[in-house]
């Protein structure tokens, strides 16, 4: 199985507090990683260390092989774009394109950074709509979707550049709950086409069903990874079973 | 006055029309690209360059606009006589005529310098509250998706805060056609300064009262045009 993510040692503090102590793991390709954790614990820390939008103090992180880091610190932007054009990140507030239709928001990026063709985006944007039974809203604009639309269109935006690998930031998190099935629903589908994915996510139900493997965070190390069926089974370490245990009162 | 001397003075004053709009045109197409350079080096990162550019606008902004043309205006003459001017300064302000045909058109560049610089400070600091206002997620979702920095600007950044400083915006252009009327301090002849000389040769108010019609039928249709223009752009949030 190829790697499509490895990570070590990786550290990274805002001033004096340290947010993510030694961090290591992989991931293999078509894998769907699950983090959970409680607030604070620096889940989102390490998915913005993942794709760029923060810079971590030290350690590694390759994503398909390549590296951002030396020994010397982050390589030049050339290559570090490169390496971040093969991940996505779906954020939990969409941070669509307010002033952009569905469709242009999807298109925009294909045709200004990866300079496709226009119809042929546009003709792979509707297919992703389609995928996302959003079909009938290319032509809408964010503010007049749904929550639960939105954020579909967000994950459209992201598998329009064809990324490697696909992170999620607690894609449900800002949904109402009857919302939050469509896009678990979407993920689903992704997994099952094997899309390699890490998801950031407080819906215990679905890291159970969903993940290939499950990372536990807290204060800003990794407690325990492992199967689904180890940590939330009998075998799990008092810890995580006091942190699930709040979820299924 | 009759209703012939009326018409003749309505005829007489819409010649005049055309400088108060010049004025008024030039100074927005200079102060408006000038406010957004502003704003952006207002919110540089390199210290000396933000806090030189934020006096610039305090100076700009704490002083009256009537005062700003009267120094720019008479900055030439002045500096020129000064005995303290560098010799290299003094040859280069030499070559500026201030009389005759000259004098106008340098009359009219001063102005209009000091309408820019004093405009161009108030845009500045509308454009930077608009780009401020855009969340820092359209920022990282752009990055995300591997926008440049001047993509991300012009792309996902400017649109949005072009909707967001309409209405600020639309405020100081309302005021400056009002605001115009200063350059008559110069001697710049636009619609005040036959407003007033007509006024003696009357000795009637009927000028300065038409005079306020054409400030008021500019600021009138300005608005109607602003609130069309923010309709067009209401079609998103
Ligand atoms: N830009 C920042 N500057 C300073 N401190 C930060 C910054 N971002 C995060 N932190 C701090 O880092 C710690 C980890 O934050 P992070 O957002 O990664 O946690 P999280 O696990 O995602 O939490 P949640 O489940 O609430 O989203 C927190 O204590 C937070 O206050
Ligand atoms: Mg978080």
């Amino acid at each position: 199985m190829a790697k499509m993510l490895e990570v070590q040692n990786l550290q990274k503090s805002f001033g004096d507090l340290p947010v993510l102590r030694d961090i290591s793991f992989e991931v293999g390709q078509g894998e769907v990683i699950a983090v959970i954790g409680p607030s604070g614990s620096g889940k989102s820390t390490l998915l913005r260390c993942l794709t760029q939008l923060e810079h971590a103090d030290g350690g590694s992180i390759a994503v398909c092989g390549d590296e951002m880091l030396t020994e010397k610190g982050y390589k030049d932007a050339k290559v570090l774009r490169t390496i971040r054009l093969k991940t996505g990140l779906v954020f939990q507030n969409f941070n669509l394109f307010p002033h952009m239709t569905v469709l242009r928001n999807i298109t925009e990026a294909p045709v200004c950074v990866l300079k496709q063709d226009k119809a042929a985006a546009e003709q792979k944007a509707m297919e992703l709509l389609r995928k996302m039974g959003l079909e009938a809203k290319a032509k809408s604009y964010p503010c007049e979707l749904s929550g639960g639309q939105q954020q579909r269109v967000s994950i459209a935006r992201a598998l329009a550049l064809s990324p490697e690998i696909l992170f999620f930031d607690e894609p449900t998190s800002a949904l109402d709950p009857e919302l939050t099935g469509e896009i678990l629903k979407v993920i689903k589908e992704l997994a099952a086409e094997g899309m390699t994915m890490v998801i950031v996510t407080h819906e215990m139900s679905f890291a159970r069903d969903v993940a290939d493997r499950v990372i536990f965070m807290e204060g800003g190390v990794i407690v325990e990874q492992g199967e689904p069926s180890q940590l939330f089974g009998e075998s799990a370490s008092d810890r995580v079973k006091q942190f699930l245990a709040r979820f299924s009162e | 006055m009759t209703g012939e001397e009326t018409l003749h003075l309505f005829l007489l004053m819409l010649q005049y029309l055309l400088p108060t709009l010049k004025l008024f045109g030039f100074t927005l197409l200079y102060a408006i690209p000038l406010g957004m350079v502003v704003a952006l080096l207002k919110m540089c990162r390199i210290k000396p360059v933000s806090w030189l550019t934020r006096l610039y606008i305090l100076i700009m902004r704490g002083t009256p606009l009537l005062l700003q043309i009267i120094v720019v205006y008479y900055s030439v003459p002045t500096l020129r006589s000064n005995a303290h001017c560098p010799e290299f300064l003094r040859n280069l302000l030499n070559h500026v005529e201030l009389k005759g045909d000259a004098g106008d058109v340098y009359m009219f560049r001063m102005i209009l310098l000091a309408f820019v610089l004093n405009y161009a400070a108030y845009f500045a600091e509308i454009f930077r509250g608009g780009i401020e206002a855009i969340p820092k997620g359209q920022y990282e979702a752009a990055g995300m998706l591997g926008f440049s920095r001047i993509q991300t600007f012009f792309r996902i950044i400017l649109p949005q805060v072009v909707k967001r400083v309409i209405p600020a915006s639309s405020n100081e252009i309302i005021t400056l056609v009002k605001d115009t009327s200063l350059a008559y301090a110069m001697g710049y002849m636009e619609i005040m300064y036959i407003a007033k000389k007509q006024m003696t040769t009357y000795s009637s108010l009927t000028p300065l009262f038409m005079a306020g019609v054409f400030y008021f039928v500019m600021a009138t249709l300005l608005t109607l045009l602003f609130s069309f223009v923010e309709k067009k752009l209401s079609y998103y949030k």
